[in-house]
């Protein structure tokens, strides 16, 4: 299979420099306003602030995939006797928690790295944060060409690894047939 | 469709327990701007002048500024305002921290109070989802605990909550509103809004802020931070460290406190030890400082970190900025660092202002040791330095004892004592207590603002020109190359020609004019931050801020639309000046008050402190006794506040 380049874009966060500012969730918010900065609203932002002063708790935290259902346990981290946030680190939209869902319509959001026309060269959080909690960072890695099986493919797969090949198949003649 | 502002004001009668939320005239927006501005708008209106402080119709103000909310850097504070219990006069007092955008997220510009709640309550407010709720199980706690409390049984770690200690229950004339890293302190608002019986003020908010001019305003935003981003990797040369960087005072950050332990005086504002810092101290202090703090923290949306995080041993984590790690260790003569964070643990849950509190406390040892107070007035206080703080702090917050009597401040207090304290409220000017600060050579910059400064408050008055003149042509030269804020280029000659001695050198230069300029110069930049909410750490009070005269006007037209150059923003600071100073001439304010204390400088030149003041009421078309004449006030689109000026006989034959 042939090798293609694939861009890593990672955003490095230090919590050690976090200020708790929040000016990443206000540009995020602006620039994914439509049109572009006509509006802010940090609620809106795909990047969020888990912030509890009092604890020191500060995790900038980016939206990740939307997920329908939650998990089946929840996770809480001590790091260096300091106990996180449940959930504290995760970047799920999910039905656990309010963020990363549109305050009004509770729509998903996710972080895009700030995609725009022309590119731009880092996000926009990581340019609003003067303090250097969010660096970006960018490599090229090579990878296998990927030859994605069709959805109907993968489900199929699954279904003939949990009934077995001749299970499927006779299910599949049979409602061909009442059709 | 409303821009950078909501359009609405929530209004709650405590009294009737009613809610409204009040669509707001955007005329006054134009002719105000919004927080200070707009907030004493409504004062003049609505307020008859004879009101007591503590009267129900005085309404407490709760006031973002017009640009908070808006993704500009450092526009996050509350202006909140009241007849000052201690001052009698417009008390206002402002926030930093996160409360100010979260209201105007929520879809308000102001939260006004008017009343009295029968039982203490405190306020809970969700985008259009207003309540007035019980707050029984929060009296006595601490401005912190109530805080945190309410943020858990709310189940909304987002919120943000503006919240009074027993301070302010009490009505202790030095009362703040505590709100995480921040605090409006002076002027005694607390106890205002302790006395309307509200605890607290909650809010989340999840709905838009709109901008007028999109691509336009987020150039002016990235400017703002370039210059920021700039600004902290150039300190100012050739002037002291604390006034090379933007933001308030590092004291967060910084462990050497030669300067202010050195300059300040100790005790209740009396005592300079010129050879306190050692190297042991340095040593000791150094220690206690990076042991406590755990992280340097900022308010919304703002680079800089002008506060911490403080966690002491044995005790609950509070937050910190600016000097109060000092004024309690000064005032009370320990030498030990750690019962400056220890000591403003308690003061801070208490909500009290750490200015003021140090030197009342102080002022009430010294008049114990000249025999004023009494061995009975003390009965049960510990004898040593740092217990009798304590017992004096604790009492004062109770109003216990004498405790009652100082709760009011030095003026109030040394008047009920009698006997001769009058004396020892030396350091006052307009019955408040100002910085531990006594200097030698009269300065007519500083002595006018000290002088007329509406806020009374030097630290909130100060600002843009250099505190003292270099040394050096080439540093002067240096200095200016580069001073983009100046709003004419006279204020660069100004300095060139500033002289640490001879005749262009204090008390005489600046001349009467120049002193004059400067100062309605420095004034103007803190009326616009006052009103726009931004912080005066990136505007008004640093040397060579990112804000100033020549990119507000492009930032507010391109966040509200209103059409706005810089001769009609200079016109917006004129009218909020004159309104401000009305409503307090209209409260009795007169030249004879406009006095700082008699000691603050060793050398005082009689004569030229009443020239000055005749040229800056001039300047301001302001007659002698201080008040705006008619002429000015029409100019200013102020001739309601003439004609009732002149109903009340204030102002005379036009």
């Amino acid at each position: 299979m042939a090798k293609i380049k694939k861009k890593i874009k990672t955003i490095k966060v230090d919590l050690d420099k976090c200020n708790g500012c929040r000016a990443c969730e206000v540009i995020c918010s602006a620039f994914h306003a439509n049109p572009k900065y006509s509006s802010n609203n940090p609620a809106r932002s795909r990047i969020r602030m888990i912030r509890d002063p009092i604890r020191d708790v500060y995790v900038p935290v980016y939206a990740g995939e939307y997920t329908a259902a939650e998990c089946m346990g929840r996770d809480k981290y001590v790091i260096d006797g300091k106990e996180y946030d449940e959930c504290g680190f995760c970047r799920a939209a999910c039905p656990s928690r309010d963020a990363f869902k549109e305050p009004d319509s509770g729509l998903p959001l996710k972080c895009d790295m700030c995609e725009d026309d022309p590119p731009r060269e880092k996000p926009l959080c990581v340019e609003w944060c003067l303090n250097d909690a969010l660096i970006y960072e960018e490599r090229e890695e090579e990878v296998e060409e990927e030859t994605k099986p069709e959805d109907v493919e993968i489900g199929l797969e699954s279904m003939i690894n949990k009934y077995g090949l001749q299970k499927v198949m006779d299910t599949v003649a049979r409602i061909s047939q009442k059709d | 469709m409303r821009y950078g502002e909501t359009g609405f004001n929530l209004e709650i009668d405590l009294t009737k327990g009613n809610i409204e939320r009040v669509e707001t005239d955007p005329k006054d927006t134009e002719l105000h701007l919004g927080g200070l501005g707009t907030n004493t708008k409504i004062l003049w209106e609505r307020v008859p002048p004879e009101s007591d402080p503590f009267s129900p119709d005085i309404p407490l103000m709760f006031g973002p500024g017009l640009l908070c909310g808006t993704p500009a850097p450092g526009a996050n504070r509350t202006i909140i305002t009241a007849y000052s219990p201690q001052t009698l006069l417009m008390g206002y007092s402002m926030m930093g921290g996160f409360w100010a955008p979260e209201l105007k997220f929520a879809g308000y510009d102001k939260v006004i109070l008017r009343g009295k709640s029968p039982e203490m309550v405190y306020i809970w407010i969700h985008n259009d989802k207003v309540e007035i709720r019980d707050a029984s199980h929060l009296k006595g706690k601490g401005a912190v605990e109530t805080q945190e409390t309410i943020k858990k049984e709310l189940n909304e770690p987002n919120a943000q909550v503006a919240a009074i200690g027993l301070a302010g229950e009490n009505r202790v004339y030095m009362a703040s509103i505590e709100q995480g890293r921040s605090s409006a302190s002076r002027l005694g608002l607390g106890a205002v809004m302790g006395d309307k019986g509200v605890k607290a003020i909650a809010v989340r908010g999840t709905k838009d802020i709109n901008i007028a001019k999109p691509a336009e305003f987020y150039d002016l935003c990235n400017e703002v931070l370039k210059y920021i981003k700039y600004r902290n990797e150039n300190p100012v040369p050739n002037v002291m460290t604390i006034l090379q960087g933007l933001g308030s005072p590092q004291e967060m950050l910084h462990v050497d406190e030669k300067w202010h332990t050195e300059n300040f005086m100790w005790g209740n504002a009396r005592v300079r030890r010129k050879d306190f810092w050692n190297k042991e101290i340095e040593e000791k202090w150094k220690n206690t400082q990076l042991s406590v703090r755990k992280r340097l923290i900022s308010c919304y949306n703002c680079p800089m970190k002008c506060g911490a995080i403080i966690s002491v041993p044995g005790i609950s984590t509070y937050m910190m900025k600016c000097f109060s790690k000092l004024t309690y260790a000064m005032a009370a003569f320990v030498e030990d660092l750690d019962f400056g964070f220890r000591i403003a643990q308690r003061a801070t849950e208490y909500g009290v202002d750490g200015f003021s509190v140090p030197q009342v406390m102080a002022f009430a040892v010294e008049l114990k040791e000249a025999g004023i107070l009494t061995d009975a007035d003390f009965a049960g206080c510990p004898t040593d330095n740092e217990g009798r703080f304590y017992w004096l702090l604790d009492r004062i917050v109770r109003r216990e004892g004498i405790g009652d009597i100082l709760a009011d401040g030095t003026y109030w207090a040394a008047k009920k004592i009698g006997k001769g304290a009058e004396q020892f409220a030396h350091n006052n000017i307009k019955k408040h207590e100002q910085l531990p600060l006594k200097l030698g050579m009269l300065n007519p910059v500083y002595f006018l603002m000290y002088a007329t400064g509406e806020k009374i408050n030097i630290t909130q008055i100060e600002g843009q020109f250099p505190q003292s003149p270099f040394m050096t042509m080439e540093e002067r030269e240096e200095f200016v190359r580069d001073w983009i804020q100046v709003p004419d280029e006279k204020f660069k000659q100004y300095v060139l020609d500033w002289e640490p001695r001879g005749e262009r050198s204090n008390p005489y230069y600046p001349t009467v004019d120049m002193s004059v300029d400067i100062v309605d110069w420095q004034e103007m930049i803190h009326y616009f931050d006052d009103a726009l909410g931004v912080c005066a750490g990136l505007s008004s009070f640093p040397l060579k801020p990112p804000y100033h005269i020549h990119n507000y006007p492009k930032i507010i037209s391109a966040a509200t639309g209103i059409d706005m150059g810089e001769e009609d923003l200079k016109k917006v600071y004129r009218r909020n000046r004159n309104l401000l100073r009305a409503v307090n001439v209209r409260r009795g304010l007169r030249r004879a008050d406009e006095v700082p204390p008699e000691d603050h400088w060793k050398k005082r030149f009689p004569e030229l402190e009443a020239k000055l003041l005749d040229a800056y009421y001039k300047f301001k078309g302001w007659d002698n006794e201080g008040i705006p004449t008619k002429e000015t006030l029409q100019e200013l689109d102020l001739g309601y506040v003439a004609e009732d000026l002149e109903q009340r006989g204030i102002i005379k034959n036009g």
